[in-house]
């Protein structure tokens, strides 16, 4: 048992110190019928080349998305993360340390976020930003119960392009708060009806650009109207590589930005852990979730960084804080910062470019397929394409072919009657030649 | 200038035998480098990749296309190693020494772990890649749960919670579900006085109102008070067991029981399940609902702050109402149900926009695979045995809250023998800084005065504990023979000294702003 130093002798003189017989006099308060003596049928521990034998096996089960021709996105994408970034991360002292409650022994933790919230400030173009969220779902979920607070009113009206699974999470969080959540027609390009939902009622409005569909939105106009009728605009993002290339929430009138980071130094995981950006307008601070990091000075006057505004947090305020969430997802947060510092405004810029060219490029190859259609007029680096039937039968049809065709839309939301669109991403990750490749086996199944 | 959040000045002048003889010309102590933010470095034109020209550019986007400067550094591939070393290097780390925090469970991070998390097959996997393509995965998450469902004694799991406190959400929402399914939606929720934050925010969070128990003078739930606050409007109870004064609920069996027979479901916060793992199984205490924080029991690494995951166990009269997505054993293999309808139709929603936290599914299950059943059972024998050791060893100079009978997994004192030292709680953990140990969690649970809460963990050696041990008695004594200066100004030798966190809240500077007021310089014209 590789990961316990305890030697017989050890935990001999230890009982004799404590003036215990045997252990399980330390387990005296357990009650009798709960006393387990029998191990559990669970196999016995295993050296470290047997447990890789078998860990390794599940994963060879796996077609990575680097196996071939990928264009899955629909909330999560696949980029290049620099090497640098998984070796800085894995350094024992950010790795192994945990949340910087003793300031004066944690100032690598406390600095990196300082500049995190800094960086996803100027990335939204709002104010402050908080040191993360677990995800951009459960990030939407709190900024629509932020706006509640914020309004002291109980509507929300989600558009109907927000992410279905963002859409669920903040319907089953928010509506347990006593929310009432009113979410639109799923439609390509829904963002201009909430416009007329909102009402004297309404806490928020919730429009995500790129939509689920991949559709980019001007959201002004709908910070106005929601501005003027007393209600808080939140603005979703689910790929913040996005960032590099269009104008930021903050610039259209955003009170609120959350966004999905994982496409900045992380990888796709199946889904988690993941990154979630949080940031706002600076009067609204007091009334967001989550930890946030601030500058200070020492005993001796040198600059130095803490957690701060706690009263807000669980663990001060208990029933009365803004949230319940405690662990967040530091480590993410690390590895997005080191990636985003890595690559600059020259770098983000640039890659943001790459993203739009290679889904340009592959909109222009899908449209030139008689039968399909591709339905995003103006995209960052997704579309939506109409298939001449079922695209998930389609998807299947074309795994045969070696393509990891996309997201079929129906996957993410069964009861919208899109059956037969299909999500598609790209990435500075895909070659022409596989959009060549996906293509070809399109238009051949088509044809 | 006045230091400090909870009223102990510390100016300088006081600890001046103490400070170093000089400051340097860079500001930094030798090897612990003074290392500037990103944004101070003039690196507005730098970046540290290197990227391919885009083929084709962003006109198409007309007036969506940003225009203003982002206002984002760059450093070159050394320049940010450095960064990022020489901030590393001021952070303690369980790597490093002891990390004694209570209720933590800063245990060693297998690096096997993370050798497997990062193999192909489960990094560069889509979460919503074709279910064929995922079947290694979904065998994972099968297994995992396998493991979980058969150490609690529970039939049911969710695996989505991301975390401690959201997997608390989940089972509210269970317990909230179960309850309206009945068409008895109830109001209150019992949280004893002890409680982690989480629980009564949790509890708030989901529209319940919270009522605290009381507890006895042993540090357990008190049964009188619990039977008198039990009613037809509580939905459920959330008691920690062990407890956060780490002592087990003694009573366990027949809380579950008054709460049962109240109509009321039973919330157990798993969060210090290391000390029972391989002994005792929730199931067998009458607990419906429990989360697993794998990140404290299962060894997934703290990182800073998370990526944590909170899979919740479920019992039969909550399974039904577990939230999407779950993985089932289909005809064509494994598959996921992802949607509220047909055998699922009662499922209260869903957590978050996936499947949750693969990344430390991954790792938890390769650390149970390793320690296997025999070795999670000595995990929490050794994991107990260790803090009996440290309450044995520091009893003799500090005062253990709850002196009769065994402790589990924590050791917790009060500061009643800190009293006319002129010492606080935080004054005695600061110079444990200087010592080369991270603090014990201090002032929590809230119902003991001063509360230091010591543990351990499994992974210590006795030599360690020994070390630790041997320089907490030589500091009471010292705090014990009016040596205040060395508590007061303390730490000294860390990298930095007491940080004024009631300036950091007067006056929130979250975000790096230039001195001027300006906005960095822009970008020269693409």
């Amino acid at each position: 048992m590789r990961y316990l130093p305890l030697t017989p002798d050890d935990r001999a003189q230890m009982l004799g110190v404590i003036g215990a017989a045997t252990i399980d006099d330390l387990f005296a308060d357990v009650p009798a019928a709960a006393r387990k003596s029998e191990t559990f049928d669970l196999p016995d521990h295993a050296g470290e080349l047997e447990v890789e034998r078998e860990l390794v096996g599940l994963a060879a089960l796996n077609r990575a998305a680097g196996a071939g021709p990928f264009f899955c996105g629909a909330g999560a994408y696949r980029h290049h993360v620099p090497a640098t970034v998984d070796h800085i991360i894995q350094r024992s002292e950010f790795l192994t340390s945990y949340t910087p409650y003793q300031p004066e022994i944690a100032q690598g933790t406390l600095q990196v976020l300082f500049e995190f919230q800094t960086q996803v400030a100027a990335l939204t173009g709002l104010d402050v930003a908080n040191a993360s969220m677990y995800d951009g779902s459960t990030a939407c979920a709190e900024a629509v119960m932020m706006a509640r607070r914020v309004t002291r009113r109980k509507k929300a009206i989600l558009s109907g392009g927000l992410h279905p699974h963002y859409a669920a999470t903040t319907q089953t969080i928010a509506h347990a708060e006593g929310m009432d959540i009113v979410r639109q027609t799923v439609a390509v390009d829904a963002e201009a009806a909430v416009v007329d939902a909102i009402d004297a009622e309404t806490a928020c409005v919730v429009v995500q650009t790129p939509n689920v569909f991949g559709v980019a939105t001007d959201v002004t106009a709908i910070a106005e109207a929601a501005h003027k009728a007393g209600a808080l605009l939140i603005v979703v993002t689910t790929e913040a590589v996005s960032y590099g290339l269009l104008k930021s929430p903050g610039e259209m009138g955003a009170d609120i930005a959350v966004a999905e980071g994982q496409s900045i130094g992380n990888a796709l995981n199946f889904g988690g852990p993941y990154i979630g950006l949080f940031a706002c307008r600076e009067k609204l601070v007091r009334q967001m979730p989550g930890r946030l990091c601030g500058e200070t000075v020492d005993a001796e006057g040198r600059r130095g960084f803490v957690l701060t505004l706690s009263t807000r947090e669980q663990h001060i305020r208990r029933e009365k804080a803004t949230s319940n969430i405690c662990t967040n997802s530091g480590l993410c947060a690390l590895a997005f910062t080191i990636h985003l510092t890595l690559l600059g405004e020259v770098g983000l810029r640039q890659l943001a470019a790459i993203n739009h060219a290679k889904t340009r490029r592959l909109a222009q190859a899908l449209g030139a397929i008689a039968g399909v259609e591709v339905l995003t007029k103006r995209f960052f680096n997704e579309i939506a394409v109409r298939l001449p039937g079922d695209a998930a039968a389609m998807v299947g049809g074309l795994l045969d072919d070696g393509v990891v065709a996309g997201v079929p839309f129906s996957r993410l939301d069964p009861h919208a009657g899109l059956d037969d669109v299909l999500l598609c991403a790209a990435t500075e990750m895909t070659l022409d030649e596989d959009i060549d490749a996906f293509a070809q086996a399109l238009a051949r199944r088509i044809g | 200038m006045t230091m400090q959040n909870v009223g102990r000045p510390t100016r300088p002048e006081d600890v001046q035998p103490l400070a170093p003889a000089f400051a340097s010309l860079t500001g930094g102590r030798g090897l612990l480098q003074d290392e500037a933010l990103i944004f101070e470095r003039d690196g507005w034109t730098k970046t540290g990749v290197d990227l391919p020209a885009a083929d084709l550019d962003g006109s198409d986007l007309g007036d969506l296309a940003r225009a203003a400067p982002i206002g984002l550094p760059g450093l070159s591939e050394p320049e940010a190693m450095r960064h990022y070393v020489r901030l590393s290097q001021k952070n303690h780390a369980i790597d490093l020494a002891l990390y004694p925090l209570g209720s933590c469970t800063m245990k060693h991070n297998p690096r096997l772990n993370e050798k497997m998390a990062r193999l192909a097959g489960f990094a560069d996997l889509h979460p919503m890649a074709p279910l064929p393509t995922v079947q290694g995965a979904l065998a994972l998450m099968d297994r995992l749960s396998h493991w979980l469902k058969t150490l609690t004694g529970m039939p049911a799991v969710a695996l989505s919670p991301k975390a401690g406190a959201h997997g608390e959400l989940c089972g509210l929402l269970a317990i909230r579900a179960a309850h309206e399914a009945r068409g008895d939606p109830r109001r209150r929720v019992l949280v004893p006085t002890s409680a982690h934050g989480t629980n009564p925010a949790t509890a708030a969070f989901v529209g319940y109102s919270v009522t605290e128990i009381a507890q006895t003078d042993d540090g357990r739930v008190d049964l009188a008070d619990l039977a008198a606050k039990l009613g037809p409007d509580v939905a459920a109870i959330m008691v920690t067991n062990p407890n956060t004064c780490g002592l087990f609920e003694r009573d366990i069996i027949e809380i579950a029981r008054l709460t049962h027979e109240a109509g009321a479901y039973f919330y157990c916060d798993g969060a210090n399940f290391n000390a029972i793992v391989g002994r005792v199984r929730p199931g067998d205490l009458g607990v419906d609902a429990m989360h697993i924080n794998l990140h404290k029991t299962f060894s997934t690494p703290h990182g800073g702050g998370g990526p944590g995951a909170g899979p919740v166990v479920l019992s039969e009269a909550l399974a039904p109402f577990a939230p999407a997505p779950w993985v089932v054993h289909g005809a064509n293999g494994l598959t996921l149900v992802e949607e509220a309808v047909e055998e699922a139709a009662q499922a209260f929603g869903r957590m978050s926009a996936f499947h949750g936290q693969m990344g430390m599914f991954v790792r938890a299950y390769a650390y149970m695979r390793s320690h296997g059943a025999d070795g999670l059972r000595q995990v929490a024998e050794d994991a107990v045995l260790n803090a009996n050791y440290v309450k044995a060893r520091l009893s003799g100079v500090m005062t253990p809250a709850f002196p009769e009978g065994p402790c589990m997994h924590e050791a917790l004192f009060d500061d009643s023998w800190l009293e006319g030292t002129g010492v606080t709680t935080l004054d005695f953990a600061k110079a444990m800084i200087d010592e080369g140990f991270h603090p014990m969690t201090m002032y929590f649970p809230l119902v003991v005065h001063g509360a230091m809460l010591i543990e351990p963990t499994e992974t210590e050696s006795k030599q360690e504990l020994d070390r630790f041990c041997d320089a907490l008695v030589a500091l009471a004594q010292a705090a014990k023979a009016g040596d205040v200066d060395r508590f007061k100004g303390a730490p000294y030798l860390a990298p930095m000294r007491r940080l004024d966190e009631t300036l950091a809240a007067r006056k929130p500077r979250l975000t790096w702003k230039p001195e001027s007021g300006v906005a960095p310089a822009p970008l020269a014209a693409e």
